[in-house]
């Protein structure tokens, strides 16, 4: 039995703003304009959204604060904060709850000024009590013990990681709304300053402000809108663990499970993904979670990803607007893997476009490998 | 001993100079940290018990710093009982803890507070 509403439910509206930098925005602002946007986009207002979808960078109750600013009453607000897979989630949540009639029209939407605000990333995350005394650098020394024990199991090597960094700025640089498009080399990569062994600072997301949203409803109203409906065919998630020495196995995250789920739900195979976009805060997220989304067997990841295979003209697209590492990361990236999926199967994406693209998969990543999400979305003809 | 403050307790066998952690008597498996209930199961059976301190290097990062601030290490330690801590290697360089190597538990002061810490075991000849 498939519990999941297959393609009953729909993205109808979608738009990014403010990737890079934004000055003078607060993140609500951001989130606000990307949201009028989204709407827009759709040819939908404000007063048709019931349902709310939202987290801000620092605002625990952001969700009532998002909901004051737009002037809207929603008769469901998710606040739900499993980090940066917490959009994923609520494409998932959004699908059933539009699915049963308890709402009509969902919003889900994120910004940060984190940027511009600090120059660093922001965070509400209150360190551990028992990592705290080794002071790792969080987020980063958690990815590093994952990299570390994934190069040591497999002989993976940081000219591997390398690729992944090499590719997404290859897809970066096809990409307008991109932050970092000036070329990057392998040589280049090997010389950037290490943070925490073996990731580098060109292992790492960017910290940029920016602000994402899209609006979900269902299938049959979908069709009277402006644009072609995307179609929501499969979303799962799962989460493992909080900080990482709680991942059982460190090169094994719960994406093979939220993935499988999603598969099954969807009833697709990795094989029919013509791009996939995945949350790729550090270059081994990107490794991993190709490996537990079904693209390549457990171990092959680094060898997968070699001589441009995910770059442009690659075999497989992943990434395409250049992902956390080059195209934004606001702090928290999971809705943008989701807005290039849906330009990707509606052909708006330019430069970058993938031929004739009829599914794509946005898979979400939130803490540290912790909290996995897939969706899974299909184009108007599927 | 029943457990009725975990991290209180914990703290305290520090400060006495013993790594205890805790086991469930029902299901006999370890756990770190310190908690009232045990995961998996919700048994309310917690006691703690000796740690060996032996253990092993699951996983290390070297986190750099600019000098003169020297970089350092953070491990995952596997514990012989099962469970495994964040922690790290000390008395050899931090780029030199690998994976795999062989530690023991060690109690140090840092600024006031006992902590765990481990130090690379020569292989028996």
């Amino acid at each position: 039995m498939n519990d999941f509403p297959r393609g009953r439910t729909a993205i109808v509206g979608a738009a990014t703003f403010g990737q890079g930098k934004a000055p003078g925005y607060e993140a609500s602002d951001l989130a606000a304009i990307a949201s009028a946007m989204a709407l827009e986009d759709a040819g939908l207002s404000l007063a048709d959204v019931d349902g709310l979808f939202f987290c801000h960078p620092t605002d625990t109750m952001g969700g009532l604060s998002f909901a004051q600013y737009l002037g809207i009453r929603p008769k469901v607000t998710d606040n739900n904060r499993t980090g940066g897979s917490a959009f994923q989630t609520y494409v998932e949540h959004a699908a059933y709850l539009l699915d049963a009639g308890a709402i009509d029209c969902a919003l889900i939407a994120y910004g940060s000024n984190q940027a511009t605000a600090t120059g660093k990333l922001v965070s509400t995350v209150q360190p551990m009590r028992y990592e705290a005394p080794y002071r790792p650098l969080n987020p980063v020394s958690s990815y590093a013990l994952a990299a570390a024990r994934y190069m040591h199991q497999y002989g993976a090597t940081r000219e591997q990681l390398g690729a992944v960094a090499l590719a997404a700025r290859k897809w970066a640089m096809l990409n307008p709304e991109a932050f970092k498009r000036d070329p990057l080399t392998m040589d280049d990569y090997l010389a950037s300053r290490m943070v925490s062994d073996p990731l580098s600072v060109l292992d790492c997301c960017l910290v940029t402000d920016g602000a994402a949203a899209v609006v979900m409803t269902r299938a049959d109203r979908a069709r009277d809108l402006k644009r072609a409906p995307i179609k929501v065919l499969g979303a799962a998630a799962e989460s493992h663990h909080r900080e990482i020495g709680w991942l059982d196995d460190l090169t094994v995250t719960a994406a093979a499970r939220s993935g499988a789920r999603a598969y099954q739900r969807a009833g697709l195979t990795p094989a029919d993904i013509d791009v996939v976009q995945v949350y790729d805060a550090f270059t081994i997220n990107t490794i991993l979670f190709l490996e537990d989304l079904g693209f390549c067997p457990k171990g092959e990841g680094a060898r997968f990803v070699e001589d441009g295979r995910i770059a442009p003209g690659g075999a497989l697209p992943v990434n395409t607007n250049g992902g956390g590492l080059s195209c934004c990361h606001p702090g928290m990236y999971g809705l943008f893997p989701i807005v290039e999926a849906v330009r990707q199967l509606r052909g708006e994406a330019g430069d970058r476009q993938v031929a004739d693209a009829s599914f794509a998969i946005a898979h979400g990543n939130g803490g540290v490998l912790s909290s996995q999400a897939t969706v899974i979305l299909g184009a108007a003809a599927t | 001993m029943d457990v009725t403050h975990p991290d209180a307790e914990f703290r305290a066998f520090l400060v006495a100079g013993r790594f205890m952690i805790q086991r469930s008597k029902s299901s006999r498996v370890h756990v770190f940290y310190p908690r009232a209930v045990a995961p998996g199961t919700g048994a309310r059976d917690l006691e703690w018990v000796e740690a060996s301190g032996r253990g092993v290097v699951y996983s290390t990062t070297v986190v750099r710093k600019k000098p003169p601030e020297p970089s350092y290490n953070v491990a995952l330690i596997d514990l012989a009982e099962g469970p495994r801590m964040m922690s790290r290697v000390e008395g050899v360089e931090p780029a030199a803890v690998a994976i795999g190597m062989a530690v023991q538990a060690r109690i140090v002061d840092q600024h006031g507070e006992p902590v765990v810490v481990f130090d690379a075991v020569e292989p028996a000849a």
